[in-house]
């Protein structure tokens, strides 16, 4: 293992959500972190390596030790930088509803890739499901707050993130508009207040690479799951 | 009234995870049993968004999701640890919770109850995805070390409930010859006092199982 000289670093790959919710956290936190772009289509040994359970990333290597799975990477580095912008609320009922928050949309990670396989012909149904979910985070997840975390970014706010950059690609390439102000307008306004914070605004990609990033992934993972879904 | 009420169900792994829990911590608890095929308005009232259980309920108020109900009571009270205290063990365990629950369970079920190709791809998937778990276990007692902790607890299902199955279904996926250090790790998780007082008597899931294989079953029955 090479010595870099840095102590973090995170193993990931361009257009990946999963690794931009890492990035996010490891930015608003002010940790410093060596990035490795990794090729999905042709994985490095360190990679297979570092997790060789699931060998994707992101994978955050700390003191030359591998943490894998985005959401227990965010707790990782909630856990070992916890007084740098706390991602978490102090109270653990509230922090358990926060995991509550990120664990369900989780469990409807069926809905969202049916939603986001879909075509102008098939769209109606997993729009309306994909709908029937956003509204559920829109009113019960986020109420009132600015941000799920509150007045400020919280982990559900990272772990929703890609609603504000990916999910408008999916939504173009399925034909159909579900996150609009007027079906949910205030899931809507807080994705633009998301966008606008600075650490937020300065990594989100340039929108028409991204789409076309997307179109690719879209034919090998997500059209496989309508079928199960409808 | 009590402070701290469960909704749980008696044969579920889940909500017995939840009950491990409590009583590592030496929580006094209510618990209330749930007919999962006739659900209550208590039920539907704290935990409406997936009208399951287990829910545990603190001074009023619901937290839902096993894994997440096990760490409010490592966060809330005194007593033995069920997470470790090092973020990094903590990152581990965390890890192989989610490992076993999302990737092995699924598999491992639909082995025993899918006719035909289904079962048997699916037994081979969870004949690999188990080779990551003996591994893991191979040189320790318990996935916690010396002490059973937050992976043991979230294991119940491979360590007590599939072996119900597996037998009751004629399947032969998790046998000592090709798991000796899962199947080791079996044989202390079930003999562990903590363990063993939180488990359904295995004729009564033996009969439960039978029901959710019968044709024309039209009870609660587990989505998987």
């Amino acid at each position: 293992m090479e010595n870099s000289g840095h102590i973090v670093k995170l193993y990931g790959a361009w257009g990946s959500p999963f690794v931009h919710r890492v990035i996010w956290a490891l930015k608003l936190k002010g940790v410093e972190y060596e990035y490795i772009e990794e090729d999905l289509s042709n994985k490095s040994s360190s990679l297979l390596e570092y997790n060789p359970v699931h060998k994707e990333v992101p994978v955050l290597i700390h003191n030359g030790k591998p943490v894998v799975d985005s959401i227990v990477i965010l707790e990782y580095i909630e856990e070992t930088w916890p007084h740098l912008y706390p991602l978490l609320p102090a109270d653990s009922y509230d922090r358990a509803l926060a995991r509550f928050w990120i664990d369900f949309g989780q469990q409807k990670r069926p809905t969202v890739h049916a939603f986001c396989g879909s075509s102008k012909e098939n769209n109606e149904k997993t729009g309306e499901k994909m709908l029937e979910t956003l509204n559920i985070i829109q009113d019960q997840a986020l109420g009132d707050k600015k941000f799920f975390g509150g007045d400020s970014i919280g982990m559900v706010d990272l772990y929703f993130g890609w609603y504000v950059q990916w999910f408008p690609c999916f939504e173009q390439l399925a034909g159909l508009q579900v996150l609009n102000p007027s079906n949910l307008p205030k899931l809507h306004k807080w994705a633009m207040n998301f966008k606008e914070e600075p650490i937020i605004k300065e990594t989100l990609y340039d929108s028409k690479k991204l789409l076309l990033h997307l179109e690719g992934i879209r034919k090998k993972r997500y059209m496989a799951a309508q079928a199960r879904v409808l | 009234m009590a402070e701290v009420k469960l909704i749980g169900a008696w044969f579920s792994p889940f909500s017995r995870r939840v009950e491990m829990a409590l009583k590592l911590k030496g929580v006094e608890y209510e618990y209330i049993e749930e007919d999962l095929s006739n659900k209550s308005p208590l039920l539907l009232k704290y935990n409406p968004i997936h009208k399951k259980v287990p829910v545990l309920l603190h001074n009023g108020k619901p937290i839902a999701e096993s894994s997440i109900i096990i760490e409010y009571i490592d966060e809330t009270w005194e007593g033995p640890s069920i997470l470790p205290k090092d973020p990094y063990e903590r990152a581990m365990a965390r890890f192989w919770v989610k490992f076993i629950d999302e990737k092995c369970t699924v598999p491992m079920w639909k082995a025993c109850s899918s006719p035909g190709e289904e079962g048997e791809k699916a037994k081979e998937e969870a004949a690999q995805l188990l080779k990551f778990v003996e591994e893991e276990i191979k040189d320790k007692k318990f996935f916690g070390g010396d002490n059973i902790g937050l992976v043991d607890i979230s294991a119940n299902f491979i360590g007590y409930w599939f072996g119900i199955i597996q037998e009751l279904m004629g399947v032969e996926l998790l046998t000592k010859e090709k798991y000796p250090n899962l199947c080791e790790w079996i044989d202390g998780y079930i003999n562990h006092s903590f363990v063993k007082d939180n488990l359904p008597p295995k004729d009564k899931m033996t009969e439960v199982f039978k029901a959710f294989t019968q044709p024309g079953y039209s009870g609660y029955k587990p989505k998987v």
